[in-house]
């Protein structure tokens, strides 16, 4: 077996009396999308905030990239490949969408204390920006501020951005969250198009998506997996059915 | 810099520079020497709201305590001419270094709070250089001490007012067109970016932190230099120059004037100190004394700006133009 990309090793976060992290241990392979599900409140947030960095985990360890990451500040982790977008849009609305991606590009780009060449400019900046847009088809909305562009439009600014660095795994917050139907079958085809190129983690609420892309589900309840393997064998595990897709979703 | 003369803000603009340009020649003209004091000081009173409008308004961060930089940079000028350290080629570095210095401790204390707790750990940081120089009985503690002007051996002499004034006027270009390369750089589109979401800037791989430290440096060094101007002025300091008062008024003259626009802090500036020097009159005229209170019409119509004119005067003369800055 591959070395995993990412691995946690017995995560535990504690708030008070609550265990938001209990042991969680998972694994994401080179190039796969590896999903994480689970019901709301199971933990998929603040397990989020401890791989991406914002939250601080109280034992465990963090392993991406063959690196202990555990302690490493966010913008460290971005910078070793670790990418993500946001599950409440995150855009910078007073810049147009070329501008948003092209300073994800600039951030992959050596340092930015560069005080007076115009960076919008910079072909260096702006002609990948460019190609970054129409790969996730806003070629025509480049210069469109992101405020105005469609809820749609700004979750595929996002991966746009997420991208730009040509990172090695993309951490994808619900993705397709408030999107319509045909929105989000657009987004699993680009996803889908992405397999293989890069790993994915995917946290994912919409389960028809979920098991079109993975290629493995972890399932996380109260904090814990319960339930780890292809989609197959989620589908048919009997603990799983029980604490959340016996919900309804499937 | 300037957009272009078709745009009315950048005739607007082009407009006060000439009048500034020319000031001397005018109050020589019309023999009103009151005037050119007050011209010099709205010149150096624009490079320091153009620098703290660096941090406000591209950088999205309310710094309460900026005028501490006149402070920093008017003492660095009175200490070493006090000491018969009275050349300008080491005074004016020094100053200007110094308040770099001071922007950077106490960036590194304030930019880790937020919202409020950086308002107020600005203004305390502030508060306590103010409390130092009050403190300071060698250089005049409360009443501030009478100093020489600096020397430029004989490239310029500062005592001539006219040529005092043409300086401040270069200094105040030069700072202008810094911030103009400033805001549409690398750097400056980090900064800018990070007040718009430095959540999403660090989920990008910007040490967000690093660079507001950098750029509260950067603004403390122009405020330095203001100050420095500012002890040349008056050839005086005192601890009044730094009262956090001052550091209000900067604050009002950035919004007033529109922030994270290239040319807001010169508008604000001139808006501020014509309202205050044709208010005071005007109000004394109506009844005696009555001068002293301009605030009190000022105040409401700050109000008005901040109710209908959300940009400042900057958004008076059309559309921002974003591809010179006006983001």
């Amino acid at each position: 077996m591959a070395e995993p990309l990412l691995a946690t090793d017995r995560l535990v976060k504690r708030y008070g009396g609550l265990l938001a992290t209990d042991n969680v241990s998972i694994e994401v392979l080179p190039g796969e999308i590896h999903a994480l599900i689970g019901p709301n409140g199971a933990g998929k947030t603040t397990l989020v905030g401890q791989l991406t960095g914002n939250v601080s985990p109280d034992a465990g360890t963090i392993r991406f990239a063959g690196r202990d990451v555990t302690r490493l500040p966010t913008h460290a982790r971005v910078r070793l490949g670790l990418a993500r977008s946001f599950q409440i849009t995150a855009v910078l609305r007073e810049f147009t969408a070329l501008d948003n991606v092209a300073l994800a590009v600039q951030a992959h780009a050596g340092h930015s204390f560069r005080f007076l060449a115009d960076a919008r400019r910079d072909e260096t900046l702006r002609g990948p920006a460019r190609r970054g847009l129409a790969d996730v088809g806003l070629a025509a909305r480049a210069d469109t501020p992101a405020a105005a562009l469609s809820h749609g439009e700004q979750r595929q600014l996002e991966i746009a951005m997420a991208l730009a660095g040509d990172p090695r795994l993309l951490l994808l917050d619900e993705p397709m969250a408030g999107m319509g139907a045909e929105e989000s079958q657009h987004m699993v085809a680009f996803l889908r198009s992405l397999k293989g190129s890069r790993a994915m983690l995917l946290i994912e609420h919409d389960m028809d998506a979920v098991f079109q892309l993975a290629d493995r589900i972890t399932v996380l309840v109260y904090g814990r997996v319960i339930a780890s393997g292809t989609p197959a064998e989620i589908r048919t595990n009997a603990a799983v059915r029980q604490a959340y897709l016996g919900e309804g979703a499937v | 810099m300037i957009a272009s003369l078709r745009t009315p803000r950048g005739l607007a603009t082009a407009l006060l520079l000439v009048l500034l340009a020319v000031l001397p020649l005018l109050t020589q003209a019309f023999d009103q020497r009151y005037l050119l004091s007050i011209g010099t000081r709205i010149v150096i009173w624009a490079i320091a709201a153009v620098s703290l409008n660096m941090i406000l308004g591209y950088g999205g961060l309310v710094s309460f305590g900026h005028a501490v930089f006149f402070g920093v940079g008017g003492y660095a000028v009175g200490i070493l001419s006090y000491h018969d350290v009275s050349s300008g080629w080491i005074q004016w570095p020094v100053g200007i270094v110094v308040a770099a210095l001071w922007a950077t401790v106490v960036g590194a204390l304030s930019l880790r709070t937020r919202g409020l707790y950086f308002i107020m750990i600005t203004l305390a940081f502030a508060q306590l250089v103010y409390y130092i120089a009050v403190g300071l009985e060698a250089y005049g503690a409360d009443d501030g001490l009478n100093i020489g002007r600096s020397r430029f051996g004989g490239l310029i002499d500062l005592r001539d007012k006219a040529s005092f004034y043409w300086l401040c006027f270069v200094l105040l270009c030069g700072t202008l067109w810094f911030c103009g390369r400033f805001a549409n750089a690398r750097f400056g589109l980090v900064i800018r970016g990070a007040k718009s979401n430095d959540l999403r800037m660090t989920a990008l791989g910007f040490p967000v932190f690093r660079y507001r430290l950098a750029a509260f440096a950067l603004s403390g060094a122009f405020g330095g230099l203001a100050g420095v101007l500012l002890a040349n002025e008056g050839a005086y300091i005192s601890p009044a120059m730094m009262s956090w008062v001052k550091s209000g008024d900067l604050i009002v003259i950035v919004v007033l004037g529109g922030m994270g626009t290239l040319f807001g802090p010169l508008y604000g500036t001139v808006a501020f100190f014509v309202l205050e020097e044709s208010l005071n009159p005007l109000l004394d005229l109506l009844h005696k004394g009555w001068g002293e209170y301009w605030q009190v019409v000022f105040g409401p119509l700050l109000v008005l700006v901040a109710l209908y004119a959300r940009g400042g005067i900057a958004s008076l003369f059309g559309t921002p133009d974003r591809e010179n800055g006006h983001g």
